[in-house]
């Protein structure tokens, strides 16, 4: 048989799995989703409306410096819908509009894109984009109390506000709230990290779905466990005071969908399970001695930078020679 | 648990197109080409001329070099052309033609050589290697340089029964319909060994073939054992195949025999069976003509030098037409630039796909997932090496062991970035061999 059209030759392999990097992404969009739905829950359609202008924001920002650039588009990876999620996610509920775009111009242009765009990153750009809307220090430590809807438009300053639980923690005693309350999430506290259930339910959903590896949230969340339970402050129940720092603050949400971020965490296994270690250490250690609340944030972003370094550490061995550097079997 | 090993994939494995289709014996074609390099090693020289009679079975051509394998005509008739024709390998390869007779006149060769009790282990494998038997599995290292290099060493003995390639069946029919044939190579190479236990490797998608087996070993026979292992892809590997087998893991850039362990295809096996009991050298071979774009998948038996044509033919010709042929699996098989490219003696499967198969991105991206590090049965982080080598740092590359890589493709296949990764260490393996040559070359 007479061959009409070229025959396509390439390198083996000839076939690959169907998940690309859009499919990872929209995973990772729809295990945020209940999380999303239970912020419009509790804080009206503000929240909505801010993580969609946050979305928005995102995708405009990153198709315009690709374009202006004349690099190829990006925003069908769909990566930058994920960062904008999870900036709304890092704020507060009151914040005023103008914010996340804010945030979201300092997450894909300088903390993203500048660096190359997708996977050239060094810091998680939702945590560096909230660490830079910091700047902003009474905006960002208010919070807005459950239930009581924030207006749509117009003057935030006057919502009715309520303390996060990390306040009272700071302080050495234990939050008003019940556990119940913290993990349904009806407690003051950013967008995002109120219901831990929930955000479980998200972190479970991508597990199954191979999407992440429950390594790195494992090991961040059992050391802030383990050390919170061993170092209880104000003589305090050692489990309950455990289990009120598990559940309080950003530690499930920045366990489960921000230290996971594959492009700022180790892909080695010992790498990630340190990098976990890491992140739970500085966490507490932050909540503990720093000025600041909360810690999960920097924690990240500290080991962000350490990415690299433990995956040159934690090399796996090398097939056929043991870790002393012998022989293996025979 | 379940036997297995670390990393790996799991592909659609396609093989229900052809796991049911019985061999079929395709009749010789008019005319044969048939490459003078069908084997890992040295090239064999024509012992035949333009004009020539040859019978089949008959040898033409033969090589003095230690790694190398003769080759036998698989038809009778005239040799019409010694020329180079065009290799799956993509090089022209100086090749015997021969125009069939139609007659089948055997070579006088070709006789039984005995039972293998009257046999001493030197006479076997010299009939092994004037068989030009090779790896059948795909590799086609000849099998008597193999055996030569482990005797002594060697105290088990695997039978590669794992097929773990997507679509490839024709080891799984020579399994259900040939058992005895293996079995009967496997005491050959026992009694090569002297060795009183060897182990069939089968992956657990094949249970037929193991009751098959079962069957067909003598009654209470505890010396051949039949291990059936977690279906998996690179199983079939030889390093990851006796990690899975005996916890063994064969050092760097050596051999097998280094742990004690001999690897052999379970076509390998038959065909010594053959050699031995008939005389009959590797002349034909089982081939499963698969993929989207074949009419009627099945498996086939041809003669060494069929043109891949007349196998697609047999298969009922193209349902579409072909967008890519390959010969062997798709994770390693080599894509083919012409359909005239004759059957060789490692040549497992022929499959047309009528499409894309895997998906090419033109701005491939890394999003470091980690996935490929997940998959690599040889421990390496092709993340990382793929990263060094585009910024061309070869010492790096070097320090991450690129060399260990086995070419097995399954961080190509799982990367959601569509990273050409596989690939990519194949150039830099070569690239590193050439490198290391010429500062050899600078020291002398």
């Amino acid at each position: 048989m007479a061959m009409d059209k070229q025959l396509q030759v390439s390198s083996s392999p000839h076939i690959d799995i169907a998940e690309d990097t859009r499919s990872l992404m929209l995973d990772v969009i729809i295990a945020l989703t209940p999380a999303l739905l239970l912020s419009v829950f509790y804080f009206g359609f503000r929240a909505l409306i801010l993580t969609l202008i946050s979305v928005a924001s995102c995708i405009a920002f990153e198709f315009l410096y690709r374009r202006l650039m004349k690099k190829h588009t990006t925003i069908g990876d769909l990566s930058a819908v994920v960062t904008g999620i999870l900036i709304a996610f890092n704020l507060p509920a009151s914040a005023p509009y103008w914010m996340v775009v804010v945030g979201a111009f300092f997450a894909i242009v300088i903390v993203k894109q500048l660096y190359g765009g997708l996977g050239k990153n060094f810091m998680n750009p939702a945590l560096a984009a909230r660490a830079f809307l910091l700047s902003w220090p009474t905006t960002m430590s208010t919070w807005p109390k459950v239930f009581e809807k924030v207006p749509l438009i117009g003057q935030t300053a006057d919502v009715v506000t309520a303390a996060t639980p990390l306040a009272a923690l700071k302080s050495g005693t234990l939050p008003d709230n019940t556990l119940m309350e913290l993990l349904l999430g009806q407690h003051g506290g950013t967008l995002g990290e109120t219901s831990a259930i929930v955000l479980l339910i998200g972190g479970v959903y991508l597990v199954l779905r191979k999407v992440i590896s429950p390594r790195i949230p494992l090991f961040y969340i059992g050391t802030v466990a383990v050390v919170t339970f061993i170092f209880p402050r104000g003589g305090v129940n050692n489990l309950q005071w455990m289990l009120y720092n598990v559940l309080s603050g950003g530690l499930i949400l920045g366990a489960v969908f921000m230290a996971t971020d594959y492009v700022t965490s180790p892909v080695t296994k010992g790498g990630r399970a340190l990098f976990g270690i890491g992140c739970g250490l500085i966490t507490v250690f932050i909540r503990y001695f720093g000025s600041y609340p909360e810690g999960v944030s920097f924690s990240i972003l500290i080991m962000n930078a350490c990415a690299w370094v433990l995956d040159k550490a934690f090399r796996p061995r090398r097939y056929g020679v043991s870790s002393r550097g012998k022989k293996v079997g025979a | 648990m379940a036997l297995t090993f670390r990393g790996g994939v799991h592909p659609d494995d396609k093989k229900e197109l052809t796991r049911k289709k019985a061999f079929e014996t395709i009749p010789a074609p008019a005319t044969v080409v048939i490459p003078m390099l069908m084997h890992i090693g040295q090239p064999c020289q024509p012992l035949v001329a333009k004009g020539n009679k040859v019978k089949l079975g008959q040898k033409i051509g033969e090589s003095t070099a230690p790694i190398s394998a003769p080759i036998h005509s698989s038809v009778s008739g005239t040799v019409v052309a010694v020329e180079p024709r065009l290799h799956p390998n993509g090089n022209m390869v100086m090749s015997v033609v021969i125009e069939n007779d139609f007659n089948d006149t055997l070579d006088e060769s070709v006789r039984p050589h005995g039972s293998v009790e009257s046999l001493s282990a030197d006479e076997l494998i010299r009939i092994i290697r004037e068989a030009g038997i090779v790896g059948l599995g795909g590799a086609a290292f000849p099998t008597h340089a193999k055996i030569q290099s482990g005797l002594g060493k060697v105290d088990t003995l695997i039978i590669n029964c794992a097929e773990c390639e997507p679509y490839i069946t024709s080891g799984h029919r020579t399994m259900l319909e040939r058992p005895e044939e293996i079995i009967g190579g496997i005491r050959v190479l026992m009694k090569i060994y002297r060795l009183d236990s060897a182990i069939i490797a089968i992956e657990s998608n094949k249970l037929d073939a193991v009751r098959v087996l079962e069957k067909a070993l003598p009654q209470k026979s505890s010396q051949i054992k039949i291990k059936v292992l977690k279906t998996k892809y690179p199983q079939g590997a030889e390093k990851q195949l006796i990690y899975t087998v005996t916890g063994r893991e064969v050092p760097p850039g050596q051999l097998p025999a280094a742990v004690g362990c001999a690897v052999f295809n379970q076509d390998t096996c038959a065909a010594i069976h053959n050699a031995v009991t008939t005389g009959m050298p590797l002349v034909t071979r089982g081939v499963t003509v698969s993929g989207s774009a074949i009419a009627n998948p099945k498996n086939i038996i041809c003669r060494i030098g069929t043109p891949l044509s007349e196998l697609a033919a047999a298969a009922g010709g193209y349902r579409e037409e072909p967008f890519k042929l390959i010969m062997g699996g798709p994770m390693m098989g080599v894509a083919l630039t012409d359909v005239e490219i004759p059957v060789i003696k490692n040549t497992n499967a022929f499959l047309a796909f009528s499409q894309y198969e895997d998906v090419y991105s033109e701005h491939p991206t890394c999003i470091r997932c980690g996935r490929c590090v997940k998959v690599c049965p040889m421990n390496l982080l092709p993340i990382y090496m793929h990263m060094y080598y585009q910024k061309d740092m070869f010492d790096e590359l070097e320090k991450l062991n690129v060399s260990d890589c086995i070419e097995c493709g399954c961080c190509s296949y799982t990367c959601p970035g569509r990273l050409f990764l596989t690939q990519t260490f194949r150039v830099a393996k070569a690239r590193l061999r050439k490198r290391a040559l010429e500062s050899k070359k600078e020291a002398n």
